[in-house]
């Protein structure tokens, strides 16, 4: 009973979140409200037993990531409204909508849940954390590494790109004028 | 045996694919002495099953491979020797080989001479097919085999228009009357079940009488192509435009035969349907006073002996309509002999002559020309058929088995017919030989030709004279084979009256064309004379306008309407359709340039058209394989 | 009533279609990178629900190497969208017609 009741909270709750992030004309607004959407899917997480993924998506999602854009976004002008040309909405939503119906009815569909079999069993009696850090570092120890490594990588590019000649502002001068500097510094 | 079969049938094609080798370069004397060699191998072959066949030797059968097997269809490629086929073999090999070596002399200065081989030799092959296949569809290979040859040597002097011309005519002619036979071929195989005369001939008469009618009945319109009966003739006149042993080979002694064949070929077929039989030998009765009398007043030298070949091959298919095959056969081997010994003889003079084709520029040329002025003589007396000549037998005995059978009005048309022979024949000696010189005014130095050449035409000339001793043999051996019947007048008186009369007939007209052409005050017509103006000389003339009749009536409104759908329903329909197509894609190209605009948005929204699509693919393929059974029971229920 | 995989699956596919829906439909790239965030958590939802209903610790894992591509996107993402602006002052996907053939 309490897990239906948290479900549908935590569902309605995040769709609302979403929807205010993708449709709001505001920056603020919609960095907000995808924030609180993060942190009610991680409610799920807890919910499926995942404690652990819930865990990393609170810390990376909600403190990393939005953090990271929270900081982007000094650099934009967010107290401005974000101007956007109207496009054909309808063809836009009732394209997302169709994908929608498709998806759930091939879910819906019996031959997909028929035909699976666990590859690493949840173990009982052992922590949820406990269980996904022998996986990880067991069976999932290469990837593992490897999304380290991209990481490491992403992060030096991030620097690097957003970095580059922070002491000078770019857009009071012309294309021309960048390129040739450039130039020179090469 | 085998074996003599085999290189009679492939050495003309050896000879044919080794001259091709040297087309391009300039004359080599070799290319033709190797051409003339393989091809008399090739005779000597045939000889040998000649002989092992009148020595009373079983008829020979080989299957080379199979060529079609499909179904119920299977025609090999099957050689058969049996009498009417090694008769035909030695007619056409003894014809090449002279050919091929008088050739070499009269193609001397020409310098397509390799070229000349190449067609002349593969003509030979196409030929050989043709007689020694032992089923329809060989037969039909080789048919169009010695089309296309005779298309390449009627127009081998390709830079002339008229030549190519004649060559176009002749192949189209061909190709109308093979429509005929194609669909007489088609019938037959359709009611037998088989191509292969032994399985095609036991079971015609089985079939029905009208269905028996119609396919000897088509497979005639393609004998009357092949061998130019009217109302398909005029392209063997036109087709004198190529060299002059083509003529003797092709367009005298082989290929125009070609229909004869066929028909005898055909005997227990056309056996069957005596009706059909009638109005063949009608027809061949017709065209040979038709041919004869356009040779009457002709004043080209080829075209007489042409209208000669048509008129004889009346004669053949008369006598064959009557079911008197083995008299066509014999006819057919005749004629061949000193038909081509005329030709031959013409191209010596035309040599001579410089390409000079009317007679009335020639005369009293015998002094300068004796061996051919005594060859074309003979020939000519063969042709009018006068005792002991080739042409005697053969002719005569076309004649009684028109009597004997009661036809005594192709009896009487054929046998005025042998009196105008007589007279256009000996006009034409008389015009050329006799007379007073009328060719030197036209600055024209004659000279006999070479000796090897002579030589080449003597053999012709000995089978010309004596061919009428081998009729016994011949009948012989061919009487088991084509059924055939001597043909006996049981009053004697009558036999000799019948006999004496024609040569008496024959003999008058003879010497009527001597006095009235072989005079010293002929000059060359210049169509002012009192003759030239009257209508019947106009009508025989022209050809009967047939030519003219045919150019104005079928030709032109034919090139009218082929205009007419050029511009209404080629360009309208074709064209439209095709520029059509393009213009859709270019279209389309056009009209979805817009989704490469460059544009993030417009990409991302199409990426998502994908996934849409995709999706549904994907449930549509899990529905199918959820349900595959029901769908496929479904579909077995349509009867899929 | 109790609260099944395909509660969750449907769930997961309709935050899905959100966020298909800002891709398609928002200009400013600041606001497509958050619409990107919401397609890759829609997913980790599904990834969660199917991992714990069928006892199987490979969706977590799935989940957890997700959110580790969604942290470096942000990062090299974030570092092209700031170089982009102060060289146009501009974010609007309109503008950037550069692809344009």
């Amino acid at each position: 009973m309490f897990e239906t009741v948290a479900f549908y909270l935590f569902a309605v709750l995040v769709t609302v979140s979403f929807f205010i992030a993708v449709t709001t004309s505001q920056a603020l607004y919609a960095l907000t409200a995808l924030a609180s959407g993060m942190i009610l899917i991680s409610g799920f997480f807890f919910i499926l037993d995942a404690e652990f993924l819930g865990a990393i998506q609170i810390i990376v999602y909600s403190g990393a990531v939005l953090a990271l854009y929270a900081f982007g976004m000094m650099f934009f002008d967010t107290t401005r409204e974000v101007k956007e040309k109207k496009g054909n909405r309808i063809i836009i939503a009732s394209l997302s909508v169709l994908s929608v119906i498709l998806v759930v009815l091939i879910f819906a569909a019996p031959v997909v849940s028929d035909n699976i079999v666990a590859n690493y069993p949840v173990v009982e009696g052992i922590g949820n954390t406990e269980q996904v850090g022998i996986v990880l570092f067991t069976k999932y120890l290469v990837p593992f590494e490897v999304a380290a490594v991209m990481l490491l990588v992403a992060m030096i590019a991030g620097i690097v790109l957003a970095g580059k000649k922070m002491d000078v502002s770019l857009t009071l001068k012309d294309d021309s004028e960048i390129n040739n500097e450039e130039k020179v510094l090469s | 045996m085998e074996k003599y079969l085999y290189i009679a049938l492939f050495a003309p094609l050896v000879s044919s694919l080794f001259s091709s080798l040297f087309t391009a370069k300039p004359k080599k004397q070799f290319v033709g002495v190797i051409a003339s060699l393989l091809i008399a191998t090739s005779f000597v072959s045939s000889v040998i099953l000649g002989f092992y066949i009148l020595g009373g030797g079983e008829a020979i059968h080989v299957e080379l491979m199979t060529w079609i097997n499909t179904g119920g269809l299977y025609i090999p490629f099957g050689f058969v020797v049996d009498e009417i086929s090694v008769t035909m073999m030695f007619v056409v090999t003894l014809v090449s080989m002279l050919v091929h070596i008088y050739s070499n002399g009269y193609m001397d200065h020409d310098p397509s001479f390799n070229r000349f081989f190449a067609w002349l030799s593969a003509f030979v092959f196409s030929m050989m097919v043709l007689v020694m296949s032992d089923n329809f569809a060989g037969l039909f290979i080789g048919w169009e085999g010695v089309g296309l040859c005779s298309w390449g040597l009627i127009g081998f002097w390709y830079y002339k228009e008229s030549a190519t011309w004649a060559a176009n005519e002749a192949f189209i002619m061909n190709r109308i009357a093979d429509l005929g036979m194609l669909i007489g071929l088609f019938l037959l195989y359709w009611n037998t079940g088989s191509l292969q005369y032994d399985v095609v001939f036991s079971k015609v008469a089985l079939l029905d009488h009208s269905t028996l009618i119609w396919i000897g009945i088509f497979l005639f319109i393609g004998a009357m192509g092949k061998s130019a009966q009217f109302p398909l003739h005029t392209w063997l006149a036109d087709a004198m435009e190529g060299p002059t042993p083509v003529s003797a080979l092709i367009h005298a002694a082989t290929m125009v035969t070609a229909g004869v064949y066929l028909v005898i070929r055909s005997n227990p077929l056309y056996d069957l349907v005596p009706e059909v039989g009638i109005f063949i030998a009608s027809l061949g009765t017709f065209v040979a006073f038709f041919a004869a009398s356009m040779a009457l007043v002709n004043r080209d030298m080829k075209r007489i002996i042409a209208y000669s070949t048509l008129s004889q091959l009346g004669y053949m298919f008369a006598a064959a309509g009557l079911g008197a095959y083995w008299v066509a056969l014999f006819h057919l081997m005749a004629h061949a002999f000193f038909k081509a010994l005329l030709f031959l003889g013409a191209g010596n003079v035309m040599h001579a002559m410089h390409d000079e084709l009317d007679p009335f520029k020639m005369g009293a040329l015998k002094e300068k020309m004796k061996w051919t002025w005594i060859m074309m003589t003979v020939a000519s007396f063969a042709l009018a058929g006068v005792f002991p000549l080739a042409g005697f037998f053969s002719k005569d005995t076309i004649l009684e088995a028109a009597f004997v059978d009661h036809h005594y009005v192709i009896y009487g048309v054929l046998l005025f017919t042998a009196a105008l022979t007589a007279f256009y024949s000996f006009r034409l000696v008389a015009l050329i030989f006799h007379g007073n010189d009328r060719y030197s005014q036209f600055g024209i130095h004659p000279h006999e030709a070479y000796n090897y050449m002579l030589w080449a035409m003597a053999p012709l000339f000995f089978f010309a004279i004596i061919a009428g001793i081998m009729q016994t043999p011949f009948f012989e051996m061919v009487e088991e084979a084509l059924n055939a019947r001597e043909y006996h007048i049981h009053s004697e008186a009558v036999k000799w009256i019948m006999l004496i009369g024609t040569q008496v007939l024959v003999i008058a007209s003879i010497f009527y064309a001597y006095r009235k052409y072989n005079r010293n005050d002929i000059t060359v017509p210049d169509g002012t004379s009192k003759t030239e103006n009257r209508l019947c000389y106009k009508v025989l003339f022209n050809q009967y306008y047939i030519p003219y009749f045919y150019e104005e009536y079928l030709v032109k409104p034919y090139r009218e309407l082929s205009g007419l759908f050029w511009k209404k329903f080629d360009l309208r329909v074709v064209d439209a359709t095709v520029d059509g197509i393009a213009k859709i894609l270019y279209n389309t190209g056009e009209e979805t340039r817009g989704m490469q605009s460059g544009n993030l948005s417009v990409m991302l929204r199409w990426m998502v058209v994908g996934l849409v699509i995709l999706l549904i693919f994907a449930g549509a393929v899990g529905l199918a394989v959820r349900y595959s059974d029901k769908i496929l029971s479904f579909l077995s229920a349509l009867g899929v | 009533m109790e609260i099944g995989l395909s509660h969750y699956l449907i769930l997961s596919t309709i935050l899905f279609g959100i966020g298909l829906y800002g891709v398609m439909s928002r200009k400013n790239l600041l606001m497509l990178f958050f619409a990107t965030e919401i397609l890759l958590n829609s997913v980790n939802i599904g990834f969660a629900a199917i991992s714990h209903y069928l006892g199987d610790l490979t969706g977590q894992m799935f989940a957890f190497f997700v959110i580790a591509i969604a942290a470096s996107e942000v990062a090299v993402g974030l570092g092209l969208l700031v170089v982009w602006f102060k060289r146009h002052n501009r974010i609007d996907l309109d503008e950037m017609m550069s692809m344009r053939g």
